[in-house]
């Protein structure tokens, strides 16, 4: 029977399953951090158990960890414990950890496929919903709560039941100046942030196959923000190449018999998909979200809607509400909006490729006078490495963005990165909830260029026109 | 996991769409390594006019009069009225562990967040699915009538009116065993242990680099 590639990463993956489709389902790869564990390891010590299978299980703090000078640890006292308890549980339970000292610390969601555990084929979960990235690779991966970290801690095991298959299929050839963050945002935008709840989404099509790996995981990364757990793109030559010779990636026999498998990794002629969705990659422009939700989203070149416009009550209320969170009016052109600060970082912008586009609007520019505070937050110490062994640092840092440490940073703003109530961010992070980036603050989600042209310009600008 | 049956309570009605957990918990809370004591810190930015961070006392900050949760006749209660994707955006596990602290034991929405809803069960929290229709006329109701209760029969899948009308609801057989009985996922997982062996035996054989790293 004609499989999509959901279905045969499923069912390599059943270790039994129950009549009423209740499965036990094995888990090859976990990523931990600070934040979602702590519970969970405290549940293992309660209860007498060890970890399965300690080899699967890789860790790093990300969330708490500050970005400007750590030689003197972390000073805010809560954050601290945290990473410190992350540390014993790591030591105590023999688990691989990329301390915050250790040049491959860094984001989960970018450590896991710059180290090559992330593998095409793999289930791959963390306790983190942007866990979605890694199927990028052609893999399951997924966000899971602390319960189920400790679960496969527990027993390498998770208790699933199969999502329905979703096919979005974007076609045509990527335009200048269009990112797999805009693919996304529009895809969101299209569908809404429920649209792919109960689903596990397949990207496809000549646009997703033109993305680099880092687009994909781009991509990935946000299907949650459209509502399905596991977002996922076909195992293709770009794939095996971006895995190839990294420290975790399989060598020798292991290696060929490996690439054998993983070019099995695509749906199948004629496979049944629950839902299709089709977009034109030609009719996508640089997007920029307006309100609180990522479904609220328009292209630079619109203007703020008006909700008095909105049939929907329920909806046209959410709007209002949004336009008052944001100090935003109604019909105001995008490219009126002034941001305070820009966020360049994060799980679904903070890797190399994300770091050039960025630069490459920054070189020979400045960050305007209004703006309080530009910032490139690179997603891992090795990203950092190469990003300044290729010069990238010296262009922010000559244009006047401040050039910082590996981490999860003022994308959630656990750390000591923030807004300040009311501050306006041009943010390439994945989420513009109510006060994600700090209580009151407001946050315009972008591409990492339009972050860079939002700096230099003091307002949100069409790179296409730079 | 505490056994859940049967309960009558009060309906608090929360008439926002798309309640992320950001705003269920803020992540200033998640630095705690314990799994209790996030009740009081429940919608924090909505229930309370400052900013709160982790440490404070609660009962000393001031509240938003205006938010439904600070409203006396909403006091106790346990059952929460919400709109469609309720519970969207992270995997915060300390989001269910809010409302259960505050008191909820059940919510009622058209919809919820598919990480949100397996994570309430797996706290002895029951996230009940009604088509919008039934939804609004709920809130109708709860609107209409202080003290508005309803009684949720777990096992009969039934909730019961204040007028003695009961509207039927669906739970996944596997979920609604584990709540009547209070059972651990990983006990019942580890009973299988065999067949996971048995599963990694066959699997090292067919992709044995997925077995190589670290061990």
């Amino acid at each position: 029977m004609a499989k999509t590639l959901y279905d045969k990463l499923w069912d390599d993956h059943v270790v039994h399953q129950d009549e009423d489709g209740t499965t036990l389902l094995y888990i090859d790869r976990h990523l931990v951090h600070e934040v979602t564990s702590p519970q969970a390891f405290e549940g293992l010590r309660i209860a007498n158990r060890k970890p399965w299978r300690t080899g699967s299980v890789l860790a790093s703090p990300d969330h708490n960890v500050p970005t400007t000078d750590r030689s003197q640890g972390i000073s805010d006292e809560i954050s601290r414990i945290q990473v410190d308890t992350l540390d014993q549980n790591c030591a105590d339970f023999g688990i691989t950890e990329f301390k915050m000292d250790d040049i491959r610390q860094g984001i989960v969601h970018v450590i896991g496929p710059e180290e090559g555990a992330t593998l095409p084929g793999m289930t791959v979960v963390c306790g983190d919903s942007h866990t979605s990235t890694h199927g990028a690779f052609g893999a399951l991966a997924f966000g899971i709560g602390t319960s189920e970290v400790e679960h496969v801690l527990a027993t390498q095991c998770l208790i699933q039941k199969k999502s329905k298959n979703m096919l979005i299929k974007v076609n045509g050839s990527i335009p200048y100046g269009i990112t797999g963050k805009d693919i996304v945002l529009a895809i969101i935008g299209e569908i809404g942030t429920a649209g792919g709840t109960g689903y596990a989404i397949e990207f496809g099509g000549q646009a997703i196959q033109e993305l680099s790996l880092e687009g994909r995981m781009s991509l990935c990364n946000m299907a949650i923000e459209a509502g399905a757990r596991a977002g996922m793109v076909a195992v293709d030559e770009k794939t095996i190449d971006y895995v190839k010779g990294r420290p975790y990636a399989p060598q020798g026999d292991d290696w060929d018999k490996a690439v054998q498998y993983w070019q099995t990794l695509h749906t199948d002629a004629g496979a049944h998909f629950d839902t299709m969705v089709e977009l034109d990659v030609a009719d996508i422009q640089p997007q920029v979200t307006w309100g609180t939700s990522p479904e609220m989203v328009v292209t630079v070149t619109d203007r703020v809607p008006d909700p008095t416009k909105e049939a929907d009550a329920v909806k046209r209320e959410g709007m209002q509400r949004a336009l008052e969170y944001m100090g935003l009016v109604a019909n105001t052109p995008i490219s009126e909006i002034a941001p305070d600060k820009v966020f360049i970082g994060s799980c679904t912008n903070s890797r190399i490729e994300d770091l050039r586009a960025a630069a490459a609007i920054a070189k020979g520019r400045k960050v305007a006078d209004t703006i309080k505070l530009a910032m490139v937050v690179p997603g891992s110490g090795l990203v950092k490495k190469q990003a300044e062994e290729e010069g990238l640092d010296k262009i922010f840092i000559d244009a006047g963005f401040e050039w910082r440490e590996p981490g999860c940073s003022m994308c959630l703003a656990m750390n000591a990165d923030r807004l300040e109530p009311g501050e306006r961010c041009a943010s390439t992070s994945n989420r513009n909830f109510e006060g994600r980036q700090g209580q009151g603050g407001r946050t315009h989600l972008v591409s990492p260029a339009m972050a860079a042209a939002a700096a230099v310009n003091g307002r949100f600008v069409d790179i296409r026109n730079m | 996991m505490e056994k859940f049956n049967k309960i009558t309570g009060i309906v608090v009605p929360l008439d926002r769409a798309n309640v992320d957990t950001d705003a269920i918990i803020p992540k200033q809370f998640l630095k705690s390594i314990k799994r209790s004591g996030f009740g009081p810190n429940l919608f924090d930015e909505w229930r309370y006019l400052d900013h709160g961070e982790p440490g404070m006392d609660n009962s000393q900050r001031p509240v938003n009069p205006d938010f439904v949760l600070n409203k006396p006749v909403y006091q106790g209660g346990s059952i929460l009225l919400a709109r469609k994707n309720f519970g969207c955006g992270s995997s915060r596990e300390h989001a269910p562990w809010a409302l259960e602290d505050y008191g909820f034991r059940v919510i009622i929405a058209p919809s919820y967040a598919d990480i949100f809803f397996n994570n309430s069960f797996k706290n002895g929290l029951l996230p009940i699915v009604l088509p919008e229709a039934v939804v609004d006329q709920l809130f109708n109701e709860v609107e209409a009538q202080q003290g508005y209760q309803l009684t949720i029969d777990l096992q009969q899948q039934s909730i019961t009116k204040p007028d003695g009308s009961a509207i039927e609801f669906d739970v996944d057989a596997f979920r609604k065993h584990c709540l009547l009985n209070g059972l651990d996922d990983i006990g019942l997982t580890l009973q299988k242990t065999d067949q996971i062996r048995a599963y990694e035996s066959k699997r090292k054989n067919e992709a044995p680099w997925l077995f190589d790293s670290g061990e």
